[in-house]
């Protein structure tokens, strides 16, 4: 019960962050992305102002915790490969399409942002690709028969 | 600046109290991914969390009158949903998990997950606006 409870709090938090910082007017993400354009700064206040925060917070967390000497963060543990850089770059290309990210798009999804509703199916359907996709990679593995 | 900045730092506090008092990383397309293939308490907590962030969206549009949108075409906007769906989840992570979460925890895959995806952005954004001319400022 009390991971539910924290699940919506903190839902509801976060998407109040990124309403109050603007985050959800994808044209706002543009003004930033676009260099070429009038350029805005504010999507990088928002990541300095939440990075400021939860970077102390885990420091001092980090240290508390570190004297009773059980968990420490999450290692990142894979490796830089292909997946993690080739996935960002298709990311940053659908995110530059529409000034969307997931966050700003479930909660404009909320606002009643017609435009939104389509792009948060789309983005599921993306997720539903990938699954698919890694399940017949990894079946094909396991069966050892790997496409000449 | 100010207001990005201050709602940067409610997203900081989600993503510090998501982390302590449960153990997990605030990345959205992470949840949004657990929402559809977890099972159990594990997809309802992902289920809450976005409804957290639609009923945040539903009272921001109550509080400002104000939806904003994309000013943009159906196709662009669905093809432009497949790729970050399926990027998100080959990259594992979106501006919030590798973003906020990634960077704050110093980890060098998010800093280089983050630096890809803003560079490949930036490029996009300069072809779509300024090439293509797809975007129609409102």
């Amino acid at each position: 019960m009390k991971a539910l409870i924290t699940a919506l709090g903190c839902g509801l938090l976060f998407g109040t962050g990124l309403c109050v910082s603007g985050m959800t007017d994808p044209a706002n993400i543009i003004a930033f992305l676009d260099v070429g354009g009038k350029w805005s700064p504010n999507l990088a206040g928002v990541m300095l102002g939440a990075i400021a925060v939860h970077a102390t917070w885990l420091a001092w967390t980090a240290q508390r915790r570190a004297a009773r000497a059980n968990r420490s963060l999450p290692a990142s543990g894979k490796r830089v490969d292909g997946a993690l850089l080739g996935g960002s770059a298709l990311f940053g290309i659908g995110w530059g399409v529409s000034g969307y990210c997931p966050g700003p798009a479930i909660v404009a999804l909320g606002s009643g942002a017609l435009g939104a509703l389509l792009f948060v199916t789309a983005m599921a359907a993306g997720m539903v690709l990938y699954e698919g996709t890694e399940w017949t990679i990894r079946r094909s593995g396991k069966s050892s028969a790997i496409p000449h | 600046m100010l207001s990005a900045i201050l709602g940067g730092a409610l997203i900081g506090l989600s993503a510090s109290l998501y982390w302590s008092l449960d153990g997990r990383i605030a990345g959205i397309s992470s949840i949004l991914s657990g929402a559809l293939f977890n099972h159990g308490r594990e997809r309802w907590a992902k289920l809450l969390f976005l409804l957290g962030l639609l009923a945040a969206g539903v009272g921001f549009a109550r509080f400002t009158n104000r939806v904003p949108a994309p000013a943009l075409a159906l196709l662009p906007l669905v093809f432009s949903g497949l790729l970050v769906g399926f990027g998100t989840r080959l990259g594992g992570g979106c501006t919030s998990g590798h973003g906020v979460c990634g960077l704050s925890r110093l980890s060098v895959r998010s800093l280089l997950a983050v630096l890809t995806f803003m560079v490949t952005a930036g490029i996009t954004v300069f072809v779509v606006r300024h090439v293509l001319k797809l975007w129609v400022p409102s």
